[in-house]
């Protein structure tokens, strides 16, 4: 508990996602989406590491803006996901 | 002035320095560079610089000088520019900056620009970040975005509009004509995102609901698509473990629980779908158990039929059995809070819920401890205590006072019989006698006094307990009280429930001794051991020497409460050694001198001194033609010159006598003063009294005398009489 909200939190190696939501939401559905969004930063960088996401994190940004927005789960399917990433980083 | 350096390397840089000094220098030589070349206005390498002050924002350094540049970058052409500059937007500026509403020109451009990532980009800071003047002023654009065709950009403006009814709520309405063809939706994210947006209607504005349950038949939508999420067959896209899109289903559910809240129809409307998840979703990874848990949550909030919360209430008890704790402590927390309204269903699970007492996480005993005692009752009172003294033996010394408190409001609550009462009392004392709060002891004193026929088992076990250890101060606080009332049961070795032990005057004085001496006991506890001491003396019959003695001791304590009483005792002492014997008072009366919060119980705040006087006998005051009255009297304790009389007139012949009227009148250097009487009937055969007060007050304590006259109606006619009353006891009014 944390003010008036709760941390939900899944433990990677030495990371730590921490996600903030409503104490009214449904703890285990947001720890499959932490899982959900670990799974995208995989496949992203290819086998990610601490160190790719230290020095690429406007690019891990993104990927937080593809899946999530407004406080909300957004798009929850990978392949998709990580079309438009691929398409965006082709702009750039 | 030369290139300033890439992200890369500034990050490679910093995370070389060793310490934190370092690693300062550092980062303000690159801010210096960087705010000279933003001086400069040098567009090539602006986007560069912002990365690199972002990248310092995130360690915690001050970045707010690059708002402005942030703005810049989003004017720009180029996407790379475009894209850092909205990063930088979102993390550096919030509603506080007044720089942010230069943003919403900007804005507003992009959300009409050609390239769909532009305007996603445009979307996703103003539903991050938007204050409430942004969002009115842009609400349009993002409603004209949500009919568009393209999936991408449509799932991105649900979700902006849900930022923007959450800034600013009188905008929903805008909202309502584009929600109509949302749920028709095949695309699975642009679906989640509307419910999403349903959902947040729904919770804002109960007209909404209202008008989503009528007029747009959601119900039945929502659960046509449920059904198809789960009967079609495998879908690699939205796949997680096995089960289809676990995370629509999940939010659907959560739409169909505030749909179904409080509406009968909904509910039924909703019964079989329900039903159909919580037996077909598969347990064995988290998802699906997100899954059951978001359908229990529903299933308990809506109008169900009792079947189907049976069936919820299976599924978490199945849950307390899991190996992974989240999901035990997940169910714990729900099952808190259906105990009240499906008690009998949750007992059911009652053994694995005691079984979680044991577990090794601390939250997960505290959700169960609070668990267990919300489902304890009179059938199952024994085995829980069990288990629950058990659980105050063996748990962290944070829970013991909540679990002691918990104990004794269950104990006097569902107690099977007094003895079992007072054992378990006892039991919580000695495990946890510490952490019990202040108000436990007085009421265990109650308790005890109220249970005539246990006071010599209460107090030969008490006196056990206390011999071994006399650390725990509500323990030997409550002894010492009970060894001082029924001292004298102690020792004439006579107890029913249990072996009687042999205990002489002297070893009861010891232990109450040392109790007073000992350097744990606080200064409450001294007191009442103290008091203890002196109630004894007039119990015991030999060792009263040796209670003047230890009395007098601590008449010059330092501890000033100890001193009053030890003073007031031995004055108690001389003035009344004579008649010791027979003033014994009875137990229930002996009272506190001091204003010691734990005050006994119903016991009467007479000072110790007037105690003796409540000796006065009571005399007859009149008894003629079947009409008699009582004098009973109570001197006062704050004027010493006050004499309370309470009459009691008592009728014996075979009518009632009626309109009874008593006066009285007394000699000039006395004052009297009349009260109310009870009735103005005495009903016959001495059935009733009336009863009155009289205070006479006689300040130069002279010999009482009364003249009464009385007034009734008997046998129809009217009786009036005058009499004089001389044989006032000698002690009513010196």
């Amino acid at each position: 508990m944390f003010r008036n909200f709760k941390i939900i939190y899944r433990r990677y190696a030495g990371l730590y996602f921490c996600i903030c939501v409503d104490v009214s939401d449904n703890n285990l559905a947001y720890l499959e989406a932490i899982h959900n969004f670990v799974e995208v930063l995989n496949e992203y960088f290819h086998n990610v590491c601490e160190l790719d996401l230290v020095f690429n994190f406007y690019k891990v940004y993104t990927v937080v803006d593809e899946m999530f927005l407004a406080g909300e789960i957004r798009e929850t399917s990978q392949t998709k996901v990580l079309k438009q990433l691929l398409m965006l980083q082709s702009l750039e | 002035m030369p290139a300033p350096i890439r992200l890369r390397e500034l990050i490679r840089t910093i995370r070389t320095a060793r310490t934190q000094a370092e690693e300062r220098e550092m980062i303000q030589k690159e801010c210096a560079a960087i705010r000279s070349s933003f001086r400069e206005e040098d567009n090539t390498y602006r986007c560069r610089n912002v990365a690199k002050l972002l990248y310092m924002h995130m360690l915690g350094y001050p970045a707010h000088f690059g708002q402005l540049e942030c703005l810049k970058l989003i004017a720009s052409q180029k996407f790379t520019d475009k894209r850092i500059g909205y990063l930088g937007a979102m993390l550096l500026l919030d509603e506080r900056q007044d720089v942010h509403l230069l943003m919403t020109n900007c804005i507003k451009n992009d959300l009409n620009h050609s390239t769909q990532f532009v305007q996603g980009l445009a979307l996703c800071t103003l539903g991050c970040m938007g204050s409430s003047e942004m969002c009115r002023d842009l609400a349009g654009e993002v409603e004209k975005l949500l009919k568009t065709s393209n999936s991408y950009l449509r799932k991105k403006a649900a979700l902006c509009a849900v930022h923007v009814i959450r800034k600013v709520p009188e905008l929903m309405e805008m909202f309502l004509p584009a929600t109509k063809n949302l749920l028709n939706e095949k695309n699975h994210g642009v679906l989640h995102t509307s419910v999403v947006l349903l959902t947040e209607m729904c919770e804002r504005s109960p007209d909404m609901l209202a008008h989503f349950r009528k007029n747009e038949k959601l119900v039945p939508q929502l659960v046509r698509i449920l059904k198809n999420l789960i009967m079609s067959g495998y879908s690699p896209e939205h796949d997680v473990s096995g089960i289809s899109d676990p995370f629509l289903q999940v939010r659907i559910l959560r739409l169909l629980r505030i749909l179904g809240r409080n509406d009968d129809d909904s509910s039924e409307a909703m019964n079989d779908i329900l039903a159909q998840v919580a037996t077909n979703t598969e347990t064995s990874k988290n998802v699906g158990n997100a899954i059951l848990y978001e359908t229990v949550l529903t299933i308990m909030d809506i109008k169900s039929e009792s079947g189907l919360r049976v069936l919820a209430i299976n599924i978490l008890g199945r849950f307390l059995l899991n190996n992974d704790k989240n999901i035990r402590y997940v169910a714990l927390t729900s099952l808190l809070k259906t105990v009240q309204t499906d008690h009998n269903a949750v007992q059911r699970h009652r053994s694995t819920i005691v079984d979680c007492l044991k577990d090794l996480d601390v939250s997960i005993k505290r959700r169960a401890m609070e668990l267990s005692f919300a489902l304890v009752n009179g059938n199952n009172i024994r085995g829980m205590m069990k288990e629950l003294l058990y659980f105050l033996d063996s748990c962290e010394p944070e829970f013991k006072a909540d679990c002691a408190s918990g104990i004794f409001l269950a104990a006097e609550k569902y107690a099977p019989s007094k003895r079992w009462h007072i054992d378990t009392i006892m039991r919580v004392l000695t495990t946890a006698g510490s952490y019990v709060r202040d108000d436990a002891v007085p009421n265990l004193i109650q308790l005890i006094t109220n249970s005539v026929e246990m006071h010599a088992y209460t107090v030969q076990r008490l006196y056990k307990a206390i011999l071994g250890d006399y650390s725990q101060q509500p323990l030997v606080q409550v002894a010492a009280w009970c060894i001082g009332e029924y001292g004298d049961l102690l020792v004439s070795g006579q107890c029913e429930e249990e072996e009687p032990i042999q205990v002489t005057e002297d070893e009861v004085l010891d232990i109450l001794e040392s109790v007073l001496i000992s350097n744990m006991s606080t200064s409450v506890t001294r007191g009442y051991a103290l008091t203890a001491i002196m109630k004894l003396s007039t119990r015991f019959t030999c060792t009263v020497n040796r209670i003047k003695k230890v009395v007098s001791i601590y008449g010059s304590s330092i501890d000033v409460e100890l001193q009053q009483r030890a003073v007031e005792y031995n004055a108690l002492f001389k003035k009344y050694d004579h008649m010791a014997p027979t003033a014994a008072p009875t137990p229930a009366s002996v009272p506190q001198i001091s204003q010691a919060p734990f005050l006994l119980d119903g016991l009467s705040s007479q000072p110790l001194f007037n105690d003796i006087t409540t000796g006065i006998p009571s005399i007859t005051a009149y008894s003629k033609n079947g009409l008699k009255i009582e004098f009973t009297f109570e001197r006062s304790n704050t004027n010493p010159s006050v004499t309370v009389i309470t009459i009691q007139a008592s009728n014996s012949t075979e009518l009632d006598m009626t309109d009874f009227v008593f006066q009285a009148a007394v000699p000039k250097t006395f004052q009297l003063q009349l009260l109310s009487p009870s009735s103005s009937i005495v009903p016959a055969f001495n059935t009733g009294t009336i009863t009155q007060v009289i205070k006479v007050l006689n300040p130069q304590k002279q010999q009482l005398r009364m003249r009464i006259k009385l007034t009734y109606n008997h046998k129809g006619s009217a009786m009036q009489d005058l009499a004089e009353v001389n044989n006032f006891p000698p002690q009513s009014w010196q």
